[in-house]
């Protein structure tokens, strides 16, 4: 399968999480389905976090936040997850592709899919109403306005089946799901829109509106935000813009309804809910903080401060033993019932703006970008979480809009990893920059601040880079920042000899370069480290980083210099420029002449740490191109066009632990270091040869872990048990026939099935009877391995060792005792003949 | 989850002189007690032995001093005219003085007349002392001669005329009895060993000699004079080990200290340096009403004495020890107190809850946590920290910028404290590392309370204070600024002769001041 080695591009590091609110399955769901007889296990064990991720919904265990299972199906993002109310373990999910499709979530099986035909913004599924959900879809005809439905599910057989019975409720709704609640025992609905709530009841058929004015007389901003009915009693939350919360009571009656307030977020409430008996309420904004009010006595209210960031949706399990909070850098907070953290569920967390661009850590091999506010976040490619924050501007973070506060700008790493550089600004009135170098601590395992420089330019810092030189002597280490007080400085380590300072080591000015009074915007080491390349302007200066002297200068007028980087390996003596009036220029440093120029409007210029190829990404017509080439040749190796529509904002190579096998000639670039790049809309991406099948199992094959996480007493003696039945099999061979039977795939899929999705038992019957009946031997032999590899795959999604390991037993024990030596003495004999006839032919050739 | 950050108070490395734990060392002493002599003071003299008396020459008489007295405890006046270099013997029950006429006098201490006089010098003695036999007497005269005296028959043992000037210092080994030093205004030390009619070695220290030392190894000799000081290394036939200069007059005088680690040199530009033993560099340096004549050091470094041309003498007693009693006093909690509920072992079916460690906020972090900003600036208003730690004031009025609530933290104060917070403004604005930030807190308060200006006399004082601060900052400001026009000029007229190194070197430097200016 190497053969169609066409490039595609990858999204990796997960798409958004807070694309709906996060639902949790029940208590003491039914475990992992591979062990039948498995124990019930502790209830908070069991449980799941299903959320919207993109076009998938992501299974987590809430225990050991591990990603369980992936549902995918969806073709489009999904806007909505909701346990289905008879059956909790089944899942509705909808999505803009205007399909629901129900899950069965503990095996990942798809039941049922649903076609509506409309873009479906939000879904509510109710215990009253069996067969029909509610949702949100856009009316027909205009834009911007959207209606309340039902839809009846129907019940008829087979995967696919379309749903047309679309029944409008409420008109003019918002498009947010948070703006639309179902009150107790689903009599009414609350639905709120600018200054305006609507409740509708059902059987009544009655439908309230009850609306407030724009603005109060002190300046509140009194539009809705978001709804939530308490679960018990006649009661609507509502949250608005200024930050009040508004309990209403007695909106059965359309004059006298009353209300009363609860303020305490200074900025709009982004989320409400209840608890499941309603004792409480959990409100959430872009504060960060988590309030629980209770409702016995108004004042009286607990705080859960420093989430991290706004939180975008809130969300309580059945039982109130859980609740989390979805926040806005794509990340799940669960927190317990007495409002303790407990976890979090985190991919790659998306700060407001990339603003260090891509950067690795030569240590981890981790992607370095920025995360948290004023915290770098080092992220693991390969198993798709964030390996730690680092805490670079250590301030409290204030949750305010309109705040001008430190943000980490620039991020560079010394060869080996064992310096970090970083430069956070705040703008003012008056610019304040702070450059930090941190020790990594071999100790702590851990980056140390070692010397911290307040102002070391004049204005912003416009590149950054150690020079890179791979010998292990700290003297030859050096920093070199560009800025735009149009000069560049050097910084070197300073040794303190007096053995009574605290710290012997801190960094210094060495040199200050300028030329011309141009602003320094880029500089660049070449890979010896002899040579530093600044571009001013429009042109490039190239420095003897011993002596600083300036050696030469290359400009390609009338553009400025964009990026610039000097080639490696057998084509160091290369400069590359990309101008931003369009063009790719490469110079040769001997003969100081332009060596061949490209009319190419590059934004990316990055080279391969490990191997002589650059990559650059252009920026034309809307669509990013990808080009890579050697600066020896102008002719690029590689170009991919329309690599995607979104703009590329930075890319980095990623040296891969095992180089990978690449057919194509056309693709040897991607042997030793992966390409990554991130788009404007904070997606990142890679691209690969791979086809998509092969990198999916990689995906799945995390599964296992989640199985062997949680061991109680219980479950080590049953281990136990039964590793002592396996290897009694493996000594008894009868045994091992015994367990063939037992284990045939019939038997298996009866066992293992879910009980709700498994046919009728009259149905079963026949099958369950002859799979216990003793096979003869053609047979079992053509169609076991068949089956057994289609059940390996479940085996392997419910991971169970045991299972595992008695069925390669049976895959090995089966051809011995079956046809299998017939057939081989064949072939055998028929390999023999043809030799001879082989030998005879090639000698009589050689004759002739 | 993260718990709240406290303010992060930004350390301004200190500039000029670094505290070492020399310095500190050093600084231990109280503040000095003066007496009055009637002469120059040209030698003082510890006594070797509890109580640590010691014996001061001055003029014509030598006063001996208990340790903490302000009057002499005893008087040696039999001198006609000036006495020279009171010494004590080893077990400090013998003193031995030269004079101006020639003669050397030998006391008893609990004596008053002299037990022996040696006579044989022709001119002044200014140098007399003990070789370490106890029985023997070592004097060098301006006759240029040095001579060896027998104690018991007060005989002249033998005279060495090798100096061609004056003889001014000397020191006898400690280790070997035989063996003594002169240093003479003719630029050389020379060894003598009195076993053999001449000296056995002559070192040229370039400059007449004022003091020499010996370490009490032997093997290291200190010589002093001109404003040099240089250590010679006597077992490698007198190599020069090290010269010092860091006097701008005459050295007189040297001393070590007590543990031998550090070396004093006291000089005619009133100052006493202290130099490390391992690197010779100055460690601590005293200074001095005038100049310095003489200096001496008891052991374990209790008392610096130094006495001066004016005939003052300056004694500086080390601080007592910080006394831990007070701590001691105040009732401890029991121990079993600490210990309650540590020694648990837990049991296999008891569930650990462990506590959260407790991180203890100052006061102005606790009232930022909870967002109130006026009061946090009030915090850090109080006396002890806007006096002493300016940079926690300033830190905190940075973080309230940063959260926007400083206009209306300093909103809302009635005069008192608007004058309060102008006097703290006034002061600290001029000094750069609080520069940006007060500068804003300026411009608030003006804007603020604009309105109500002309209503108090005291405000309106504190607004004038602050203008004129703020305009002679200005006048100082553009005074460098000419400054750096000038040594533009002065640089760019070096940069003709040799173009492309130097142009370098000037951007350097200039920018290296001007970040100092900005940053610190």
């Amino acid at each position: 399968m190497v053969a169609p080695a066409a490039l595609r591009v990858v999204r990796c590091g997960g798409s958004a999480l807070h694309g709906a609110r996060a639902v949790f399955s029940l208590a003491g769901g039914r475990r992992a389905p591979s062990d039948p007889a498995g124990p019930s296990r502790p209830s908070s064990l069991c449980r799941f976090l299903l959320c919207a991720s993109g076009d998938f919904v992501k299974m987590y265990s809430v225990a050991t936040e591990e990603l369980v299972r992936l549902l995918r199906g969806h073709s489009d993002l999904v806007t909505g997850v909701q346990l289905a109310p008879h059956n909790h373990l089944q899942l509705y999910s909808c999505s803009l592709d205007g399909t629901i499709k129900l899950w069965d979530f503990t095996d990942g099986i798809l039941i049922k899919t649903f076609t509506i035909g409309y873009k479906l913004l939000a879904l509510y599924a109710l215990p009253t109403s069996e067969d029909s959900v509610f949702v949100i879809i856009p009316k027909r005809g205009e834009r911007d306005t959207f209606q309340l439905a039902s839809v009846k599910l129907t019940k008829a057989a087979g995967q696919d089946t379309e749903a047309k019975e679309v029944s409008v409720v409420l008109e003019g709704v918002d498009v947010s799901p948070k703006c639309t609640a179902f009150g107790r025992e689903c009599e009414y609905v609350a639905s709120v829109k600018g200054t305006n709530l609507q409740v509708y009841f059902f059987k009544r058929k009655q439908l309230n509106r009850f609306s407030l004015r724009a603005k109060t007389a002190k300046g509140g901003n009194n539009v809705f935000t978001c709804v939530a009915c308490h679960p018990q009693e006649d009661c609507i939350a509502t949250g608005h813009a200024d930050g009040k919360i508004r309990l209403w009571r007695n909106f059965n009656h359309k004059k006298e309804y009353t209300y009363s307030t609860l303020h305490w977020h200074h900025d709009r409430v982004m989320d409400l809910a209840f608890s499941a008996e309603g004792t409480s309420l959990l409100s959430g904004g872009v504060e960060s903080v988590l309030v629980q009010w209770h409702s016995g006595s108004d004042c009286k209210k607990d705080f859960l401060p420093r989430l991290g960031s706004a939180i975008e949706y809130v969300s309580i399990s059945s039982d109130s033993t859980f609740c989390c909070t979805s926040h806005t850098d794509n990340r799940i907070t669960i927190i317990n019932s007495n409002l303790r953290f407990s976890k979090t569920i985190q991919g790659l967390i998306k700060a407001r703006e990339v603003k260090t661009g891509l950067v690795v850590d030569p240590r981890t091999k981790a992607l370095v970008l920025n995360g948290e506010p004023g915290h770098l976040q080092f992220y693991c490619l390969q198993t798709d979480r964030q390996l730690y924050s680092l805490d670079i501007v250590q301030q409290e973070y204030i949750h305010q809009a309109g705040l001008n506060q430190s943000d980490l700008v620039r991020v560079a790493f010394s060869a080996q990893g064992k310096w970090l550089a970083t430069v956070e600004e705040r703008k003012e009135t008056d610019l304040e920059l702070q450059l930090k170098l941190w020790f990594f601590d071999e100790k702590t395992q851990s980056f140390k601040l070692n010397t911290r420089i307040s102002m070391p330019h004049e204005d912003r810092i416009t590149a950054m880079c150690f020079r890179d030189t791979d010998e292990l002597e700290d003297d030859s280490l050096m920093l070199v920042t560009a800025g735009r007080d149009c000069v560049f400085k050097v910084w070197v380590i300073l040794e303190d000899t007096d053995p009574e300072a605290q710290q012997s080591l801190s960094w210094s000015c060495d040199f200050v370069g300028s030329y011309h009074n141009y602003q320094a915007t880029n500089c660049c080491f070449s890979e010896d480290g002899s040579l530093l390349a600044v571009s001013f302007g429009e042109t490039v200066t190239v420095w003897d980083s011993s002596t600083w002297d300036l050696k030469c200068t290359f400009c390609h007028p009338p553009g400025k210099i964009r990026n610039i980087c000097f080639g490696r390996l057998t084509c160091s003596k290369y400069l590359i420029g990309a101008t931003d009036h369009g063009f790719l220029c490469c110079w040769n440093l001997l003969s100081c002449a332009l060596e061949w120029s490209a009319h190419l409007n590059i934004i990316v210029l990055q080279p391969d740490p490990l191997s002589e190829h650059i990559a650059a990404v252009s920026w034309l017509l809307k669509e990013s191109s990808l080009f890579v080439f050697k600066p020896s040749e102008p002719r690029p190796i590689c170009i991919q066009r329309k690599l995607c529509k979104e703009k590329i904002q930075f890319a980095a190579f990623v040296p891969r632990d095992v180089p990978e096998t690449i057919g194509s000639e056309k693709y040897l670039w991607l042997r030793r270091s992966q390409l990554f790049f991130l788009t404007d809309r904070q997606e990142l991406m890679t691209v690969s040869t791979k086809p998509l099948e092969e990198r999916l199992t990689l995906s799945s094959k995390q599964l296992a872990v989640e199985e062997s996480l949680p061991v109680t007493a219980f479950s080590l003696l049953l281990g136990k048990h039964r590793h002592q039945q396996s290897q009694g099999s493996v000594d008894f061979g009868k045994v091992i026939h015994h367990h063939h039977e037992q284990d045939s795939p019939a038997v298996k899929e009866l066992l293992h099935t879910p009980a709700h999705v498994l046919p009728s038992a009259s149905f079963l019957c026949p099958i369950f009877i002859n799979s216990l009946l003793i096979s003869k031997e053609n047979k079992s032999a053509e169609e076991v391995p068949d089956e057994v590899e289609m059940e390996s795959e479940e085996a392997e999604d419910d991971s169970d060792e045991e299972n595992n390991v008695t069925e390669t037993k049976q895959e090995d024990t089966v051809p011995i005792e079956s046809l299998g030596e017939t057939t081989y003495k064949l072939s055998k004999s028929e390999e023999k003949e043809l030799r001879k006839i082989r030998k005879v032919d090639y000698s009589w050739i050689s004759v002739f | 989850m993260a718990s709240y950050k406290p303010v992060v108070i930004p350390v301004v490395p200190k500039l000029g002189e670094k505290i070492t734990q020399d310095t500190l060392y050093w600084r231990g002493f109280k503040t000095p007690v003066q007496i009055k002599e009637f002469g120059s003071i040209n030698k003082i003299d510890f006594s070797p032995v509890s109580p640590y008396n010691y014996a001061v020459t001055a003029s014509s008489r030598i006063h001996i001093y208990g340790r903490y007295s302000q009057e002499p405890i005893k008087t040696f006046s039999r001198f006609r005219d000036a006495a020279y270099c009171a010494t004590y013997r080893d077990d400090g029950k013998l003193l031995v003085a030269g004079s101006e006429e020639g003669s050397i006098r030998l006391f008893d201490i609990s004596g008053r007349a002299p037990l022996r006089q040696f006579d044989g010098h022709t001119k002044a003695v200014h140098v007399v002392g003990f070789l370490s036999d106890k029985y023997r007497v070592f004097s060098g005269g301006d006759d240029y001669s040095s001579r060896l005296w027998d104690i018991p028959s007060a005989t002249e043992i033998v005279s060495y005329s090798e100096h061609s000037d004056y003889v001014r210092c000397g020191c006898a080994s400690k280790l070997n009895g035989d063996v003594f030093i002169t240093g003479s205004y003719d630029h050389t030390v020379k060894i003598f060993d009195t076993r053999t009619k001449r000296s056995v070695m002559t070192i040229e220290h370039g400059h007449p000699v004022e003091s020499v030392l010996l370490f009490p190894s032997g093997g290291l000799l200190v010589s002093a004079g001109g404003r040099y000081v240089k250590v010679w290394d006597v077992l490698k036939g007198g190599q020069l080990l090290v010269s010092l200069k860091n006097h701008h007059k005459t050295v007189t005088c040297l001393c070590l200290n007590s543990s031998g680690q550090r070396l004093l040199s006291g000089s005619l530009d009133r100052h006493v340096k202290i130099y490390s033993t391992a690197s010779y560099k100055v460690v601590h340096s005293f200074n001095y009403a005038t100049s310095i004549l003489s200096l001496a050091l008891s052991p374990e470094d209790e008392t610096i004495i130094v006495g001066m041309t004016n005939g003052v003498l300056n004694v500086k007693h080390r601080k007592p020890e910080e006394s831990k009693e007070k701590s001691q006093k105040k009732r401890q909690p029991a121990y079993r107190t600490y210990v309650k509920g540590r020694n648990y072992m837990p049991k296999q079916e008891d569930f650990f809850v462990s506590k959260p460690g407790r991180c203890i906020l100052r006061k102005y972090d606790k009232l930022l946590k909870s967002f109130q900003s006026s009061k946090a600036l009030d915090a850090v208003l109080e006396p002890h920290i806007r006096l002493y730690t300016p940079e926690v004031t300033v830190a905190v009025m940075r973080e309230l910028n940063r959260r926007g609530t400083l206009r209306s933290a300093l909103a809302g104060r009635d005069e008192k404290q608007i004058s309060l917070l102008l006097t703290f403004v006034t002061r600290r604005v001029i000094e750069p590392r609080f520069t940006p930030v007060l500068i804003t807190v300026a411009d608030m308060i003006t804007d603020i309370y604009q309105p109500v200006v002309g209503q108090s006399a005291l405000v309106d004082k504190q607004f004038l204070r602050l203008q004129e601060a703020i305009g002679r900052e200005i006048d100082y400001q553009e005074e460098l600024l000419e400054v750096l026009g000038m040594m533009d000029a002065l640089f760019a007229t070096l940069t003709e002769k040799r173009a492309t190194f130097l142009e370098e070197n000037k951007t350097n430097g200039l920018t290296k001041t001007l970040d100092r200016d900005m940053s610190i």
